[in-house]
């Protein structure tokens, strides 16, 4: 045996089931699993190749929660010491009160003069036990509650599509829209602005969505972006 | 017992040969994955949501997920009216793929939530336990959910001590021959087969014949479930 085989080009999609390499030459990574000599897919995504590690890379599914994630989420509930919020995945998150705010919050205070029911919140994954549970903090930059503005939901799995590489797709939207813009890793958009620039980011995000597969995205949507605003963007595209 | 031998089938089909198979991942958008199975005049609509909350709470199981298999046939689905709501029959065959279903798919890595996995047929000529198991199975894929392999399902009968694949309407009908109707569903990579029933009479070595002769069948199945799922997402490599 010794060395492996790769049975599936890098970037492939995978199916459930479906062998990836046969031999001892390889290591199964997340998405995979060993049984035997071959390493077999677990999940349906695209398959990545580091040095010998094999892994899928979901293409679908529902946000699970990671550590370090900025995210959006819903106030849905007050608990005694803090908040639970909605964060479009199978767990809910918890706000600690010791991590909702800067400032010194008593025991006793009232918590709805911090996040009421309903809120909206950009915070990020501090924790993330075996359980599920999830820990979040508002302590931080640009983590505090939403206020205004409109919320939309996209596939958790486009949103680095959303944001581009280092931000330029998502940058070239806030300044063609002048709306302010926020990408939770969870697929929970927050865009404030005018009104009708509000409606063009809308359309440009749910055409990145649409069309996250094809070549020359970044110029399709500048040029969308150019048609709908009426500005010239001075952006160089490098796709 | 009759004499006369089942030496040509009704629809002049080979005797290893299913009706013609269809599959196609993803056809109900709300849905976190959904699939179509058809084979002949069998159709059948698979949905998959989740992992989300169960509710109520007392139904959690804090070491694994649960799963949730719902088999209906729709009203106008057979000859004769089908009269809505749980009947003992749908009962029974939404238990059966759920325990079909079961080895393959890896709960544990959903403590506390549920997969709602919801099977509905829209038109039905023999065979719709076998082609919802299929559904549901290219469904989960679709969901994102992670599970070992696929679960392939077909139908075996023996006429007259003749074996033959995937029975037809007609086929289950015959009066005046031997019939038995013996769902089969098999996990590929381990052979192991998680759904066996039987409905009349066969002996032993027929049994263990049949199922020796539908094991290359079910095989081209998964290869048609797989490739409906990567038909879905051709083309979505990179970032």
């Amino acid at each position: 045996m010794g060395d492996g085989k790769l049975l599936v080009k890098e970037k492939d999609v995978v199916v459930p089931g479906e062998v990836l390499a046969t031999g001892m030459g390889y290591l199964p990574g997340h998405g995979t699993y060993r049984d035997d000599n071959k390493i077999i897919a677990n999940r349906l995504g695209l398959l990545i190749v580091e040095g010998k590690v094999l892994k899928t890379v979901p293409l679908t599914g529902r946000y699970l929660p990671k550590k370090n994630d900025v995210i959006i989420g819903k106030v849905i509930d007050i608990l005694m010491s803090g908040w639970k919020l909605e964060i479009n995945s199978p767990y809910p998150a918890v706000l600690p009160l010791k991590d909702a705010s800067f400032s010194y919050i008593a025991k006793d205070a009232d918590l709805t003069k911090y996040f009421e029911l309903d809120d909206y919140v950009v915070m990020k994954i501090t924790n993330v036990t075996s359980q599920k549970l999830v820990d979040v903090t508002c302590k931080g930059q640009g983590l505090h509650k939403l206020r205004g503005g409109r919320i939309i939901h996209v596939n958790t799995h486009k949103v680095p599509r959303i944001i581009g590489k280092k931000g330029s797709m998502i940058s070239m939207i806030k300044k063609a829209t002048n709306c302010k813009v926020i990408v939770g890793q969870n697929g929970i958009v927050w865009i404030s602005g005018e009104p009708e620039m509000e409606l063009i980011t809308v359309n440009a995000i749910k055409m990145i969505e649409e069309q996250s597969h094809m070549s020359g995205l970044t110029e399709k949507v500048k040029a969308y972006l150019e048609k709908a605003t009426g500005k010239k963007l001075e952006i160089s595209v490098k796709d | 017992m009759m004499s006369s031998e089942y030496n040509k089938r009704l629809d002049r089909r080979g005797f290893d040969e299913t009706r013609l198979i269809e599959a196609k991942a993803g056809v109900i958008k709300k849905a976190d994955g959904s699939a179509m199975f058809r084979i002949g005049k069998t159709t059948a609509y698979a949905a998959v949501y989740g992992p989300r909350e169960l509710h109520p709470k007392h139904l959690q199981n804090p070491k694994t997920g649960i799963l949730r298999c719902n088999y209906n046939m729709m009203p106008f689905s057979a000859e004769e009216r089908v009269r809505p709501g749980p009947s003992r029959r749908s009962k029974e065959i939404s238990m059966v793929t759920e325990k079909a279903l079961l080895p393959v798919v890896n709960l544990e890595d959903y403590p506390n939530a549920v997969v709602d996995v919801f099977i509905e047929l829209t038109e039905t000529d023999a065979g719709s336990r076998c082609a919802g198991i299929c559904a549901a199975s290219i469904a989960l894929a679709d969901a994102g959910i992670t599970m070992k392999d696929m679960v392939s399902a077909v139908s075996v009968g023996v006429i007259n001590h003749q074996i033959v694949v995937d029975l037809d309407g007609e086929e289950e009908h015959l009066t005046n021959l031997d019939v038995a109707d013996i769902p089969i569903a098999m996990v590929p990579s381990t052979e192991e087969i998680t759904l066996l029933q039987m409905d009349g009479k066969a002996s032993k070595e027929e049994l263990l014949k049949a199922i020796e002769i539908v094991k290359p069948v079910l095989r081209r199945i998964t290869e048609t479930q797989r490739k409906a799922l990567k038909e879905k997402y051709k083309g979505q490599g990179g970032l």
